[in-house]
């Protein structure tokens, strides 16, 4: 392939145009004359798992709540493996980011007192179809916003340790693109499709998240030696059958409990509350034979079932259409339910890149943020949206003291050769396809997929670090012949190295410290008096090196020493 | 797949390329918008809610209780309307206002 090569230069590159990478932009924009870039792989219209929009904003310091009890939310969640001071300063900042999205014309829903509906402690209640289209909108109404869309990013440009921009290509045109940039915020998104998905066949691509998250941002901080935190800490969430839309809304909006298969509640109190128990209280039911597991909704109002209909619609409509399909309705047939496979994403959990007070990274020059951050779970939307804030002021304040350095030309040439090279391979005898399908079967049965109900062992590990490692060399030859099939190489390459990494943080964890999510046979109990820890890793020399960092308390300001 | 895009009422205005968030959606010889890459179809409904001329039919897949049916919609500035036809071809309309929020 006959690349044209494009050097551009700004003074902050965004690689990801989600909530949180256009928020970022947008407070860079308004608060600076800083020039700013997004490079995105699809369009930012529509990008990041906000594309079908969103009912609810989940993170939201409600009525009788502050930021304090919040983090207590959090923590006791999240069974105390949090960094407090990242949730601390995202929820002191969640409110405003809802204010800030009304100003955007984001319709919040509001009581006769003008007040805004909650949906729970911590949720308020959205018209959120048209979320990121207002989004994009503000961004690119702004003069010192420019918008790559549809440009693939590959790699950080690294010197010392130091990111100075990053390399990419175009999904439309032979267009390779060198960004330089004084600083460079990773917010590309987690990673889906590790694991072998719920639905294997037709619709394989119908995820609870969107599949092209692939873990692009997370491939390229490990690459390039960046510490990453508590990828262990997998997120797996509870939807309905099949279609994989939100049980939230039923759960909350309708007030239903879970039943299994003889009609029986199967949750005790102390679950209730508990995201990951939740699950795995259904997990189990299925397990000892009580399954399939459902939100009762059986008998509920009409008046609740077309608002049902309306709510699944406007965010997730083949849950309406299979309502239709069946000639039935939540009223008339209880919803079922069931676990997903496994996700590393930094926005429901903890895993992402290990970042300081102002979500800078251990790479000098990069921060990250949204899912890309760890640390912090349950950001959601305003959460991300926070950190995108937060990022942006700590850019504005310091970025006087950076300036843009050019990666070597022959160090830029072996980039290049790194992403043409795919296009000269011989033909291989595997394809890209089955090579993805192989990943997700690996870490399905030996990783804690699905198949195993989210359990794994140090032995099944062992095999599957060894598959993945003979994945990844199978990758390297595979054959491109179009721009997309190039897209899909680096997209697998990418996720085989999250794959290694969350291998090596669940065989690191001897202990079982969130059910499901977390399920160590061999340790099958949570042990506070030696895991009260965070679980970090660098890659180094083809090996990710674990390292054990003590929790940080939400008064204290962590800042990198290394 | 879970999209599929009708030729013949398609206008050609390349407003689902530009939207699909996989870049999965282009227009060939004719102008008529097709899916490139129909297995990688995430089923987010982008190009659905883009599409002026109700060009663009979902369907669910048969591995997880599609019958036939599909629904498509028509976008106006201050709302959307839902068409759902079913496998029964019961038709439904359903309206939903973009500055009303929903109860849920």
């Amino acid at each position: 392939m006959n690349f044209d090569l494009k050097t551009l230069e700004t003074d902050v590159l965004i690689i990801g145009g989600g909530t949180a990478g256009c928020y970022c932009a947008l407070t860079i924009a308004e608060n600076s004359n800083l020039q700013v870039l997004i490079a995105d792989k699809a369009n930012i219209k529509r990008s990041g798992c906000l594309a079908a929009g969103v009912n609810a904003l989940n993170a939201y310091i409600g009525k009788g709540e502050t930021p304090e009890t919040f983090v207590d939310y959090v923590k006791k969640d999240s069974e105390g493996i949090i960094r407090e001071d990242l949730v601390y300063s995202a929820a002191k900042r969640l409110n405003k980011a809802a204010k800030r999205l009304e100003a955007l014309g984001l319709p919040i829903f509001k009581d006769e007192n003008g007040e805004y509906v909650q949906r729970g402690k911590r949720s308020i209640k959205i018209n959120g179809e048209n979320i990121k289209p207002l989004l994009a909108k503000a961004v690119t109404s702004q003069d010192n916003t420019a918008v790559l869309n549809n440009v693939n990013i590959v790699d950080y440009l690294v010197k010392d340790d130091r990111v100075l921009g990053a390399i990419g290509f175009s999904l439309n045109e032979n267009i390779i693109y060198v960004i330089h940039a004084k600083q460079t915020i990773c917010a590309t998104g987690g990673a889906s499709g590790l694991y072998k998905p719920n639905n294997p066949t037709f619709s394989r691509h119908k995820m609870w998240y969107s599949p092209f998250n692939t873990g692009a941002g997370y491939a390229m901080g490990i690459r390039a030696g960046a510490e990453m935190t508590s990828f262990e800490m997998r997120f797996i969430a509870l939807r309905c059958k099949d279609t994989i839309a939100p049980t939230g809304t039923i759960a909350q909006g309708v007030n239903t409990v879970q039943i299994n298969a003889k009609g029986e509640e199967y949750l005790k109190d102390s679950q209730i509350c508990s995201t990951h128990l939740r699950l795995y209280a259904t997990v189990m039911e299925n397990v000892k034979g009580s399954g399939p597991c459902f939100l009762k909704t059986k008998g509920i109002t009409e008046g609740q079932q077309s608002e049902l209909f309306k709510a699944y619609l406007n965010m997730a409509p083949a849950q309406a259409l299979k309502w239709l399909e069946k000639n039935t309705g939540p009223a008339e047939e209880n919803v079922e339910i069931e676990g997903t496979e496994p996700y590393i994403v930094g926005g429901h959990a903890a895993s992402g890149y290990w970042v300081d007070h102002a979500r800078k990274t251990t790479l000098k020059n990069l921060y990250a943020i949204g899912d890309a951050a760890g640390g912090s779970p349950k950001k959601y939307v305003t959460g991300c949206l926070a950190e995108g804030e937060i990022a942006a002021t700590s850019v504005i304040e310091t970025i006087e003291t950076a300036q843009i350095h050019q990666l070597d030309p022959e160090k830029i040439s072996k980039k290049i050769s790194c992403i043409d090279h795919f296009f000269y391979n011989d033909s291989p005898l595997y394809s890209i396809e089955e090579v993805e399908e192989t990943m997700q079967k690996v870490m399905d049965e030996y990783a804690g997929g699905i198949t195993t109900a989210y359990t794994y062992s140090r032995n099944k590990l062992g095999i599957a670090a060894e598959r993945i490692e003979e994945l990844l060399k199978t990758a390297a030859d595979l054959k491109a012949e179009t721009l997309h099939e190039l897209l899909s190489i680096c997209e697998i390459i990418d996720r085989l190295y999250v794959c290694a990494v969350l291998i090596r943080h669940l065989e690191a964890r001897k202990e079982t410290r969130w059910r499901c999510y977390q399920e160590n046979i061999d340790y099958p109990q949570k042990d506070d008096q030696k895991w009260m820890k965070y679980v970090n890793s660098i890659y180094k020399d083809g090996r990710v090196q674990i390292l054990l960092r003590d929790l940080v308390g939400r008064d204290e300001i962590y800042e990198h020493t290394n | 797949m879970s999209i599929l895009i009708d030729p013949a009422k398609c206008i050609s205005c390349g407003r689902c390329c530009n939207i699909c968030p996989g870049n999965l959606i282009e227009t060939g010889n004719t102008d008529k918008a097709f899916i490139k890459y129909p297995t990688e179809c995430w089923g987010c409904t982008a190009c659905l809610k883009e599409c002026p001329a109700g060009a663009i039919k979902y369907y669910l897949g048969e591995d997880i209780g599609g019958k036939g049916g599909y629904l498509y919609t028509k976008s106006h500035q201050d709302c959307i309307n839902w068409h759902i036809v079913s496998s029964d071809k019961k038709r439904y309309h359903i309206q939903i206002n973009k500055q009303e929020s929903n109860k849920y």
